[in-house]
């Protein structure tokens, strides 16, 4: 089996230009700011072999990668909820990964504070990969392709848990969408369409509230109002704080790349946009802890839909989804 | 003018150096004066022996013990005449392994100290910094990854009396932040002064840990109704409870 890393091939090759940080255009400071994590293409070459690497969960079948697609800005396309380790199904829609240093709190209920510490969940999660980080740090000792990567990376022989998980850090940390054509619009670079317009006005008097520009959300915790799956017994964000009010309570996504990260919702219930946006404009139907923010919204004509969803189709960033710095090197 | 700056520049750079040269000469034993904090297991009475020994709870629920782990940070030694020496770093003290349970304190500035303080947990600011290493590494197993923090104190054991499964006791308790916070300020007065001076002199801090304190006061823990807390149901019941476990058993300053 060959291994990407040792091949001199360029397209793979990560250089010091590849890992600076650039901020897209209007977009407000991040709160992750690799201060303390500084940028290195060794370490980002290292952060990408484990993101993609199966040795991370117990029986070396699931990788970061399995779920964590680049042609889905690093969502699971097609996959409601994911299968982890041993086929067990899980119990949420698979994020994509974009932005992440934009954001104050990870996963759907917010639980991690850190972009850094956000892999020990999948890791040490028994229906994910199931795997110890002691077991981890063991195998990565004594694996030389390993030993030689955080040797590049660090100059001595330590392999632990901090750097491991912030060579991950530097490689999520870095994927970062601001080039759609919608941006490219803003900027004055691109035209719109009559409908894409039409769907960008009506986008700024719907869902602004929660969906905020440019990051498409406000980091805050909402009822939105889909009826619970009392199969799934799944009470978001009340979890983590204990709140009552919290209860049915989800983190607001980012939208960017939104045709390329379905299916919809936390726990991935539409498969189409047109699914997502009918939702929205059918109050009757919403749970009853919806939150009152939606009320503004109201009845959507078929006309307006069409609209709302060619906009949202504006946000795909294909510079993002075919970005060769996340591709995986070994992909066979 | 940038002629004039870089002569500046020598000139206090020179100054800096012999400076520190002569306040070393003046204070040789700063550098020496240490401080060692032990502690001390204890269920009430008696020294705290892991598995074997039987103990009682305030409810007379008889139990053994098979850990205990739990961090303390941020010592503050407190000195009268102000200028307290502050360790803001955490230790992870596991009965299991007794050079955990030893704290070396470096580097005491001379004067006469009347208590000390420390938190029982990690701060909110450790908390949030992501990953880090040494006592505050992930795989000393004290961190929950679905809800960022540490945990900041482990009780493990059987009961007789426990209605979870093997009779298990599991209390892991941890959350920095409100209403859940069990972040808990231990405050320590020295009935006599610690006295650091010139003189060189081994001093240590003798602390007793009683883990019956955990199980009780101000709340006595029924094994029956509460064997097991893993998240911030019922977190600030042991929280309050261990508020109270430390106590000072002695101040010792050897020649």
């Amino acid at each position: 089996m060959t291994s990407g890393f040792m091949d001199d091939n360029p397209y793979f090759r990560i250089t010091a230009e590849d890992v600076t940080l650039k901020v897209p255009a209007g977009f407000p400071r991040p709160l992750y700011n690799f201060k303390t994590n500084r940028l290195t293409p060794e370490i980002f070459t290292l952060g990408r072999t484990l993101f993609y690497d199966k040795l991370l969960s117990k029986d070396n079948s699931v990788s970061c990668g399995s779920c964590h697609q680049r042609i889905a800005a690093f969502a699971h396309i097609d996959h409601a909820l994911s299968h982890g380790i041993y086929a067990k199904i899980g119990t949420r829609n698979v994020p994509a990964l974009q932005n992440l240093i934009w954001k104050d709190a990870y996963m759907w209920d917010g639980g991690v504070n850190n972009l850094e510490i956000q892999p020990l969940s999948p890791i040490t999660n028994p229906i994910e990969m199931d795997e110890t980080l002691e077991n981890v740090i063991s195998k990565l000792k004594h694996d030389k392709k390993y030993v030689m990567l955080f040797q590049n990376a660090f100059h001595d022989t330590i392999i632990d848990s901090k750097r491991l998980l912030q060579s991950i850090a530097q490689f999520t940390g870095l994927m970062i969408s601001g080039g759609s054509r919608y941006d490219r619009f803003l900027e004055g670079k691109d035209t719109f369409s009559g409908s894409e317009m039409n769907g960008l006005k009506l986008f700024r008097s719907k869902c602004e509230n929660c969906h905020k520009e440019p990051l498409f959300t406000n980091n805050s915790y909402r009822n939105n109002g889909l009826k619970p799956d009392p199969s799934l017994k799944d009470e978001g964000r009340a979890k983590i704080t204990g709140k009552e009010e919290d209860r049915y309570r989800f983190q607001v996504p980012g939208l960017r790349n939104i045709e390329m990260t379905y299916p919809y919702m936390h726990d991935g219930r539409f498969q189409k946009l047109r699914d997502v946006v009918n939702h929205y404009s059918n109050p009757k139907n919403f749970d009853n802890r919806a939150d009152r923010s939606l009320q503004k919204i109201g009845y959507l004509t078929d006309r307006e839909k069409d609209e709302l969803v060619a906009f949202l189709l504006t946000l795909t960033d294909k510079a993002f989804l075919y970005d060769r710095r996340f591709a995986d090197p070994d992909f066979q | 003018m940038q002629n004039n700056i870089l002569k500046l520049s020598f000139c206090l750079g020179i100054s800096i150096l012999v400076l520190s040269f002569t306040l070393r000469i003046h204070h040789p034993c700063t550098e020496q004066h240490k401080v060692t904090i032990q502690f001390r297991h204890f269920a009430g009475m008696e020294a705290l022996i892991l598995d074997s020994a039987v103990y009682n709870n305030d409810l007379g629920q008889s139990f053994r013990i098979t850990k205990l782990k739990y961090y303390i940070s941020n010592i503050h030694l407190i000195r009268e005449k102000g200028g307290d020496l502050e360790v803001n770093s955490s230790f992870l003290i596991d009965d299991r392994d007794e050079k955990t349970k030893k704290i070396t304190i470096s580097s005491v500035p001379e004067g006469s100290y009347s208590s000390m303080e420390f938190i029982l947990g990690v701060d909110s600011l450790h908390n949030c910094n992501g990953a880090q290493s040494g006592a505050l590494d992930p795989i000393n197993g004290m961190f929950w990854a679905w809800n960022s923090g540490y945990v900041f104190l482990k009780l493990e054991g059987k009961s007789p009396s426990s209605t979870s499964p093997g009779n298990m006791l599991e209390y892991h308790i941890g959350g920095y932040k409100s209403p859940n916070n069990c972040i808990r300020k231990i405050k320590i007065a020295f009935p006599g002064k610690l006295i650091i001076d010139t003189e060189l002199r081994s001093n240590s801090i003798e602390l007793k840990a009683d883990i019956l304190e955990i199980l009780k006061t101000p709340v006595s823990i029924d094994f029956s109704k509460l064997s097991s807390v893993t998240d911030f149901h019922n977190s600030t019941t042991i929280a309050d409870n261990y508020q109270d476990m430390f106590s000072l058993l002695n101040i010792r300053s050897e020649n």
